[in-house]
């Protein structure tokens, strides 16, 4: 009868922690998206920045902002 | 850098709706979503405004604090953008937006509602920069091609601007400093600083 009883709550608590092996569930976890900054794959990108040095495509986007939406610019 | 930022000048819309022709055209955007719209106060009646409104890459963005399966990310320019592989449809996005942005196109034969598509500024999604899948699925990505969003490059009188949020600031902030009038509105002191040179001189007119 003891026996049967050990057996049982070692069967029990087996089956118990058997969830705690289950893999994350976590949604939405691992996303990765490549910064702009590492260029495209394909052959639109404009001329000025280097892929993948992040200074120079901010300071190329900057002028780019500047040149293209700011006519005060051509103005003075 | 900043965050990306857009801003449109309600002095210089003219409701051509140019930017949300140039984002349906860059993109290739099913019909009946409108990732870009231009919105008319006071439409027929004299000193009427037009703003051209899209997704504002809020920083503390509603959409992702409701989306239950947390497909929404933010890319480090400060760009909102999600990923329609765990996109579920719910439309929860949609009802937390303050300003419209989710769309949900009509897929299948009897027109349910499909994945969410939004403004991406221009910067694809979470596939390989400026690869088919991404374009397929989120449209063109120009930030990786050294470009801003189409809407505001595409825009014939500058009034939507898109760019670092400084560089846009400074830019609205000349205008307003040049056309003489607008520094009074609320907000300027807290986006400008009261005391900047923003300041409409006396007796300008509002």
């Amino acid at each position: 009868m003891m026996r049967t009883t050990l057996k049982m709550s070692l069967v029990l608590t087996i089956a118990a922690l058997a969830a705690c092996g289950e893999k994350p569930q976590t949604l939405g976890a691992g996303k990765t998206d490549a910064p702009p900054y590492q260029g495209a794959e394909n052959a639109f990108a404009v001329s000025g920045w280097k892929a993948g040095d992040k200074t120079s495509w901010e300071q190329a986007l900057k002028a780019r902002t500047l040149n293209t939406q700011n006519e005060y610019s051509k103005t003075k | 850098m900043a965050r990306m930022k857009f801003v449109c000048d309600a002095e210089r819309c003219i409701e051509c709706n140019g930017c949300v022709t140039a984002c349906k055209n860059e993109h290739e955007v099913p019909w009946g979503v409108n990732r870009r719209r231009v919105v008319t106060l006071n439409d027929g009646v004299p000193g009427e405004k037009s703003i051209s409104v899209a997704c504002m890459h809020c920083s503390d963005a509603p959409c992702m604090a409701v989306c239950p399966v947390n497909c929404f990310y933010r890319t480090d320019e400060g760009v909102v953008l999600h990923d329609k592989d765990i996109c579920i449809g719910c439309g929860y996005c949609s009802y937390a937006c303050p300003f419209g942005a989710p769309q949900f196109p009509a897929a299948g034969t009897f027109g349910v509602r499909g994945k969410m598509d939004k403004c991406t500024f221009c910067a694809g999604g979470p596939e390989a920069n400026g690869s088919q899948a991404e374009f397929e699925k989120y449209g063109r990505n120009r930030l990786a091609e050294g470009k801003l969003p189409a809407c505001a490059e595409m825009c014939s009188t500058k009034a939507l601007l898109a760019g670092d949020g400084d560089v846009v600031a400074d830019i609205f902030r000349n205008r307003v400093v040049q056309r003489g009038k607008g520094a009074e509105v609320w907000g300027w002191g807290t986006a400008y600083g009261s005391k900047q040179a923003g300041q409409p001189p006396e007796g300008a007119k509002s």
